[in-house]
């Protein structure tokens, strides 16, 4: 079955992965900018990370016969230094006209710090201004509910902001409906351990039945699984879903979503 | 799916997942020393399970969440424990 990968940080993966994406029916891969897994000592780190994800990862991709697309940001995890995030976000702009740039993302929180907050707000302002779309890395575990919060309440008072253009992700149980009733997308990602399974996405799935949902792996350099959506596919088709309904939610709504920007449509038809 | 299509498919799976439960609840009060807050919130979510009321699950990651609403002066760390300590004990030991 033919699906997109919306949330992938396939710099940690091997190029095994992107063979076996494609053999399971992988059309697309999207991939957003996030924290190494260490602090990036300069902006430099940044500006050459952002240059792999528009130049080096779409050339990997494409050996497997898959589109690659990036969102561009500083990630949350290394937002508490302010006057490093002033010069990273200062770096974007340059990145944006780029073929495979998607938008601002994974912007978000992760302790739900004044500073992450800041940095937060500023790469919203960022986005608006620069008419981009917006994906949102919401906190793990206990930090979730709040960060969630937070951050609705921040686009809530900025009215550039349309709420149909911005995917929030990392819903579970307990954020999935507030994120909804607002207006936004949201992402649910299959993730061992920290955040969903697959029955569970399917029960939130069957539960909301809205068109505004899409599943993603974050498949990254932590223990993770990059074929965490089509394993999810198989387990919809094990509960009965029929081929149409899953397609939708695997391929039709991540297309959808993602048709909004120029540089998706100009390289990928659903 | 009828409650019984859904029993077929995952009651050894949520079988296996309740014993696990038990075990760990065991292996806990077996080992020396004391406890800490990601206990107590444990036994907080546990009683969700047995609620006649829907959302469990919604319930339970309540049980563990941060219920605050004021963002944090500085960030402790980069990690998540998976319960909230409550505001005088800055945690962060995991992603």
């Amino acid at each position: 079955m033919k699906y997109i990968e919306p949330h992938a940080h396939m710099v940690s993966r091997v190029t095994d992965d992107y063979e076996r994406m494609a053999l399971a029916g992988c059309q697309a891969v999207c991939e957003p900018a996030f924290w190494a897994g260490f602090d990036r000592s300069s902006p430099a780190g940044f500006y050459d990370y952002f240059g792999q994800l528009t130049e080096h990862e779409p050339k990997r991709a494409a050996k497997s016969g898959l589109k690659h697309f990036c969102w561009l940001c500083i990630n949350s995890k290394e937002a508490e230094d302010l006057k490093l995030a002033e010069e990273v976000i200062a770096l974007v702009p340059q990145f944006l006209a780029r073929p495979n740039v998607l938008g601002i993302g994974e912007i978000g929180l992760n302790k739900n710090s004044r500073n992450e907050l800041r940095v937060f707000e500023m790469q919203m302002d960022l986005a608006a201004r620069q008419d981009q779309l917006i994906l949102v890395h919401t906190p793990h575990l206990e930090d979730k509910l709040k960060g969630t919060r937070l951050i609705l309440d921040a686009f809530k008072s900025d009215r550039r902001i349309q709420p149909g253009r911005v995917i929030i992700d990392h819903v579970e149980e307990h954020t999935v409906e507030m994120v909804l009733d607002a207006g936004h997308w949201a992402g649910l990602t299959l993730y061992p351990e920290t955040k969903c399974s697959p029955a569970r996405a399917i029960d939130i799935l069957e539960t909301y039945r809205c068109e505004r949902l899409w599943l993603n792996s974050a498949c990254d350099w932590g223990v993770s699984d990059p074929l965490a959506v089509p394993k999810t596919a198989q387990e919809m088709k094990r509960r009965g879903h029929l081929t149409a309904a899953i397609e939708q939610v695997v391929y039709h709504n991540p297309g959808k979503f993602l048709s909004q920007s120029p540089h998706f449509r100009n390289a990928f038809s659903l | 799916m009828t409650q019984q299509q859904v029993l077929d498919l995952y009651f050894l799976d949520a079988r296996h997942k309740l014993v696990e439960l038990a075990a760990f609840l065991d292996r806990v009060e077996r080992a020396e020393g004391s406890a800490d807050f990601r206990l107590q919130a444990f036994r907080q979510a546990l009683n969700e399970l047995a609620s006649p009321d829907r959302q469990r699950a919604q319930r339970v990651l309540l049980a563990f969440s941060d219920p605050t609403a004021a963002p944090i002066a500085r960030a402790p760390g980069k990690g998540a424990c998976g319960a909230y300590p409550g505001p005088d004990h800055a945690q962060g030991t995991s992603r």
